[in-house]
């Protein structure tokens, strides 16, 4: 696949996540919090059914980046992990997957609360 | 009457044009953050990372912008216009983890910065993992079955 072709595939796919998540926001009464909770549970079900990857090879980061692959990631885990562990795989294998995100946000928060003042409030 | 009554009156009475507003900048901003994400995932597997790793990569380096962005001030900005455009990939976890952090530095860094940090991140991070333990749960039943008709 030629690069301006998957670009514009990411480009439309992860739009879409988004425009859902603001009709989500605007028509329902779903906090900002929520929606991302809501997300994350939906990506471990895509995952689940088996309908992430195939996603994934289409649409590339348009639907890793929004917090679905989030949620996908943490459901790959956990099936590599029971197929490794066995039962033990699913208490193990989520916060293994999405460590490195979870630790980086983590650690970004609190450097960027010792080193600035806070501007504004949100959420 | 003052500009912010009247802006709300506006927004009040004009939903539809607003609501189609909101949906094209969430579409607009959406797409091109995972644009960036996806160049970033070209350039690791580039360098030589292999896909798993170009993909912790990608995450990681987003958190890390959007958590310098929400430091300076500059992603609030953004996120006015962009709605979940911002919110919605991994940038709005990290402005969540980040603005929550720096609010709540007067309360000290105990209860302050290490409670507050969780206040969006917690429930991500709980529901996410719960999700992933039910299934984890039913897949393990699942191989049991498999292997029994094996």
């Amino acid at each position: 696949m030629s690069i301006p072709y998957q670009l514009i595939l990411t480009f439309i796919s992860g739009g879409i996540i988004c425009v859902i998540a603001q009709l989500l926001i605007d028509l329902t009464r779903l906090t900002p919090a929520r929606i991302l909770v809501l997300y994350v549970s939906v990506g471990v079900l895509i995952y689940a059914v088996g309908a992430f990857d195939p996603m994934k090879d289409i649409f590339g980061a348009g639907v890793t980046v929004p917090l679905i692959g989030f949620g996908a990631n943490i459901a790959k885990g956990v099936r590599e992990a029971v197929e490794k562990e066995g039962l033990l795989g699913a208490l193990t294998g989520g916060l293994t997957a999405s460590s490195a995100g979870i630790t980086a946000a983590l650690l970004c928060g609190l450097f960027a609360s010792v080193l600035f003042k806070t501007k504004s409030k949100r959420m | 009457m003052d500009s912010k009554v009247k802006k709300e009156l506006i927004k009040k009475h004009s939903p539809s044009s607003s609501l189609f507003k909101n949906s094209l900048l969430a579409f607009f901003f959406g797409g091109l953050i995972c644009v960036i994400g996806e160049l970033l995932l070209m350039l690791y597997s580039h360098l030589g990372c292999d896909e798993k790793t170009a993909g912790i990569l990608v995450t990681v380096t987003l958190i890390f912008i959007a958590a310098i962005l929400t430091a300076l001030g500059i992603f609030d900005k953004i996120a006015r216009h962009a709605g979940a455009g911002t919110l919605v990939p991994v940038t709005g976890f990290s402005n969540a983890v980040v603005s929550e952090a720096m609010d709540s530095k007067s309360e000290g860094y105990v209860l302050g910065v290490g409670a507050k940090i969780y206040t969006v991140a917690g429930p991500v991070i709980l529901y996410g993992i719960l999700s992933g333990f039910v299934y984890g749960v039913i897949y393990y039943i699942y191989t049991l079955v498999e292997g029994m008709k094996l």
